[in-house]
């Protein structure tokens, strides 16, 4: 007890629980900020492509959620990049000279995602059709470089490089190393990706409920189709990038890999473990494929892995297990989705049309679900692995700690703020959804009324 | 040794943000201040949906001039950052809390199906308004009087807790209204509602009037507490604080005259020039007293990072900015009619939902104008006490 208490006021331990619950809950949001624009779009523009009222509709509601998800995502990430300066003083301070680059770059990406979503989103009435459909590209590719930004500021905390220290402090920076540091190069795209993943596979599970529930109209066909065919083009991808993304974090930081892998000893033959928990020297309840983790680092048996035997026990990430079981937890994920979006692809490609068994509802509703619990895993394998370092190599995470007492209550207001944001994003749609469903509210009318295309009478019979 | 040109650049950039921050998101708080105050729901529905309109559809983008300031901070200025965070945790982390609640009531306003709820949400919304804009000029008080120590071990509760930061607090919330009322009495007067616009009018004058006596006095405390940012305001940069004296004057009279482009021009000036002001009075500290610009930036390569990032906002932002502003002053920017329609009529004619008594949701206004209020007055008097013990001891 009295050991738990020290460790509380050591500091770290409040503080990074802070960050690590404002980024779990952040980075869903931001995955619609990046991702969900575009799933909009592709909607939209069918519907003013083909003429087709019962897309523009879904656009025109999606939008409305849009709206909703961006203001939270807007706090949100407020709220985190005042934590930065809040809670790691000691790395700002110490270090924002150079990862503050690419957070200014964000800067504008963010602001010109802002206006163009303000545009968009009540650009409606205002715009002419194809107007206001381009209004809203901004949107989707500002939301791509946004994430590149920021992932590459946290990909520079994994491999910091592009400055000189002189006693502890900065004394000259190369931004374009920093912007471009050796870890952006698969951190980025497996981030962009997984939001594609999670907002669109979220988005179709929506739809895939209401034809669990038997509304198996046009209107929930399309709205499962559009962000299902996305999440099932971006899930093979993703698998093929995190591959890479292994790879180089074998040669780059090989004690987070050793932790992933639960490699403890260096050498070659290396054991691939999928699931089990090391136990001192042995792993227990695991699937061990002999060689298998040799052939995926250097694609030979031959080749030598580093075991976390390679670093003195201090800077060696802790709980290996947790970072393990993470690690074959997203991979697992990864997998089944990918069969998922194959399944579809296979029935679409010969029937033209959703498969009706609950073999494949089931899961695909719960896909989105799945695609946030893979990327939350992912992000526990990235910065738990990377400690007990902020800055790998360079900076210490109880050197970056802000000395300021208060983190407990600022760490429980954080929970709260999260847990009233994600209820939000939760609650609102889900309100905006069953007022849809619901006859005789006046604003319905107006719902329905899309400001161009075919009348509303259209709509309606397509809808029954 | 003097500044280096790109430093200079960085620093005017720094502060073209914060003045930017203080003319659009100030005149959003404020805007928020007036719907604090804009009475019960019956009378108050019709400046509360004009609020609304113009507000609604730009907040966001200009809420997005505090992550400037703040990646600018951060990167040209990193170990003022890194003091002033740790020093002023507080403060910061509760006009954090308002900018949260603020951006909460934004989503969740006009889905609130129940008239309580939509009160409970405005009511938060409104408070919030109140929140972000307070804690955020006791910040720049703190930081302006020198109370922020270059390296500091922990919070320094003194530092935002002076009257001079508390009374910068308080012209910070009278500021907002300002600015929100004289850009309200525009929008007024181009959506064509001659009844809001002497709604606002009055309003706008009421304010500018509180934030002139407001400045006044933190002048004067000013040169007890930082007699160096004092000398210098009424020195070097008193051009400055009679520009924006002048300015702030002439809109006054400009709304009266009701000329709605100069009016604004003018308001926006008088804003400007106090931000540029308060640098100028501060130069060449950025902490006065402890860390000047020079020993607070960062390598030069990063400050020519920064100023590519300003340019580059200059190209990204600055056109679909203007994009933004036009459509929404030509009224292209709109939620939905009905909806609107449905809330004024909600609020104005039957009102099924409520019984005749007062609206609970003034008690919660009031409640918070009251602590907010009550808060600042204990603190000022507790802080006089303290003094004159200090001094007779």
């Amino acid at each position: 007890m009295t050991s738990y208490a020290l460790v509380l006021a050591d500091g770290t331990v409040p503080a990074r629980s802070q960050m690590g619950a404002s980024l779990g809950f952040h980075i869903i949001f931001a995955c619609f900020g990046i991702a969900f624009p575009a799933v909009v779009l592709i909607a939209h523009w069918l519907g003013l492509r083909r003429g087709d009222a019962v897309a523009l509709l879904l656009a025109r509601r999606w939008s409305k959620v849009m709206a909703v998800i961006f203001a939270v995502g807007a706090v949100s990430g407020t709220v985190l990049s005042y934590e930065l300066g809040l809670l790691w003083p000691g790395l700002m301070g110490r270090f924002g000279a150079a990862f503050g680059i690419p957070f200014s770059i964000e800067g504008i990406w963010f602001f010109v995602e802002a206006i163009f979503t303000g545009i968009y989103l009540y650009g409606w009435r205002g715009l002419s059709p194809w107007l206001h459909w381009w209004s809203g590209v901004p949107i989707a590719v500002t939301g791509l470089l946004g994430a590149w930004a920021v992932v590459a500021a946290n990909s520079w905390m994994n491999q910091p490089g592009g400055f000189t220290l002189t006693d502890g402090r900065i004394t000259s920076v190369d931004p374009w190393a920093v912007i471009f540091n050796s870890a952006s190069s698969y951190e980025v795209p497996h981030m962009i990706l997984a939001a594609y993943m999670v907002a669109s596979l979220l988005t179709a599970g929506v739809y895939a409920v209401g034809m669990l529930r038997g509304r198996w109209d046009r209107y929930h066909r399309l709205g499962f189709l559009i962000p299902f065919a996305v999440g099932a083009v971006a899930a093979p991808i993703q698998v093929f990038v995190g591959d890479i993304a292994a790879r180089m974090i074998a040669s780059q930081q090989p004690q987070k890999f050793a932790a992933m892998e639960l490699v403890d000893r260096t050498g070659t033959n290396v054991t691939e473990w999928l699931g089990g928990i090391y136990w001192n020297g042995q792993v227990y309840f695991g699937v061990g494929i002999p060689d298998l983790d040799s052939i995926l680092v250097g694609f030979s048996p031959n080749t030598t892995v580093i075991g976390w035997d390679a670093a003195p026990p201090e800077l060696r990430p802790p709980l290996p297990n947790l970072i393990h079981l993470a690690f074959t937890g997203m991979v697992g994920i990864g997998t089944a989705l990918v069969v998922l979006g194959a399944w579809q692809g296979w029935v679409w490609w010969f029937h033209r049309r959703v498969p009706r068994t609950r073999w494949f509802l089931v899961p695909a509703a719960l896909s989105g679900v799945g695609a946030v619990l893979a990327m939350e895993l992912g992000w526990i394998v990235t910065e738990v692995g990377r400690q007990p370092w902020t800055v790998y190599g360079v900076l210490l995470t109880r050197d970056a700690v802000t000395p300021a007492g208060g983190v407990i209550i600022t760490l429980a207001v954080t929970l709260v703020i999260y847990l009233v944001l994600t209820g939000v994003c939760i609650v609102v749609p889900w309100l905006m959804g069953r007022r849809w469903r619901a006859e005789g509210d006046p604003r319905l009318v107006e719902d329905q009324a899309t400001p161009y295309g075919p009348p509303v009478e259209r709509v309606r019979e397509v809808r029954s | 040794m003097s500044p280096s040109p790109e430093l200079i650049a960085v620093t005017v950039v720094l502060f073209v943000a914060i003045a930017a921050y203080a003319l659009f998101a100030g005149a959003d708080f404020g805007g928020g201040i007036w719907d604090l105050l804009a009475g019960s729901t019956r009378r108050g529905a019709v400046p509360r949906a004009a609020i609304d309109a113009s507000v609604t559809p730009v907040w966001e983008g200009n809420h997005v001039w505090s992550i400037f300031v703040l990646v600018i901070l951060w990167t040209a200025f990193p170990p003022a950052f890194a003091a002033i965070m740790t020093a002023l945790f507080a403060p910061i982390a509760l006009s954090l809390l308002g900018i949260f609640l603020r951006g909460l009531g934004f989503a969740f306003r006009h889905e609130a199906e129940r008239l309580h709820m939509q009160r409970l949400n405005g009511a938060l919304f409104a408070a919030s308004s109140l929140m972000a804009p307070f804690f955020l000029g006791t910040v720049i008080g703190a930081v302006a009087t020198g109370a922020v120590p270059a390296a500091p071990s922990g919070q320094v509760l003194s530092a935002w807790t002076s009257p001079t930061a508390l009374v910068t607090g308080g012209l910070f919330v009278a500021t907002c209204a300002y600015i929100g009322a004289i850009y309200l009495v525009a929008d007024s007067e181009q959506r064509k509602q001659p009844e809001m616009m002497r709604y606002f009018s009055y309003r706008a004058i009421a304010a500018g009037v509180v934030s002139g006596v407001l400045a006044a006095v933190n002048l004067l405390l000013m040169r007890a507490s930082s007699p160096y940012t004092f000398d210098r305001l009424v020195g070097p940069a008193l051009p400055l604080v009679v520009v924006s004296v002048v300015a702030g004057i002439a809109a006054l009279v400009l709304v009266v005259l009701r000329r709605m482009h100069l009016m604004r021009i003018a308001a926006g000036l008088a804003v400007a020039a106090v931000v540029a002001g308060w640098g100028w009075a501060q130069y060449p500290w950025l902490l006065p007293g402890s860390l000047t610009l020079q020993a607070g930036s960062a390598p030069s390569a990063s400050l020519w990072a920064e100023l590519a990032v300003a340019g580059l906002a200059v190209v990204f932002v600055l056109p679909p900015f203007a994009w933004l502003y036009w459509l929404q002053q030509h009224g292209r920017l709109q939620e939905s009619e009905i909806s609107e329609s449905l809330r004024l009529a909600r609020a104005t004619t039957s009102e099924p939902v409520v019984p005749a008594s007062p609206a609970p949701v003034h008690h919660e206004h009031r409640l918070v104008t009251t602590v907010l209020i009550a808060s600042l007055a204990t603190e000022l008097v507790r802080q006089v006490l303290e003094r004159r013990r200090s001094r007779r001891g």
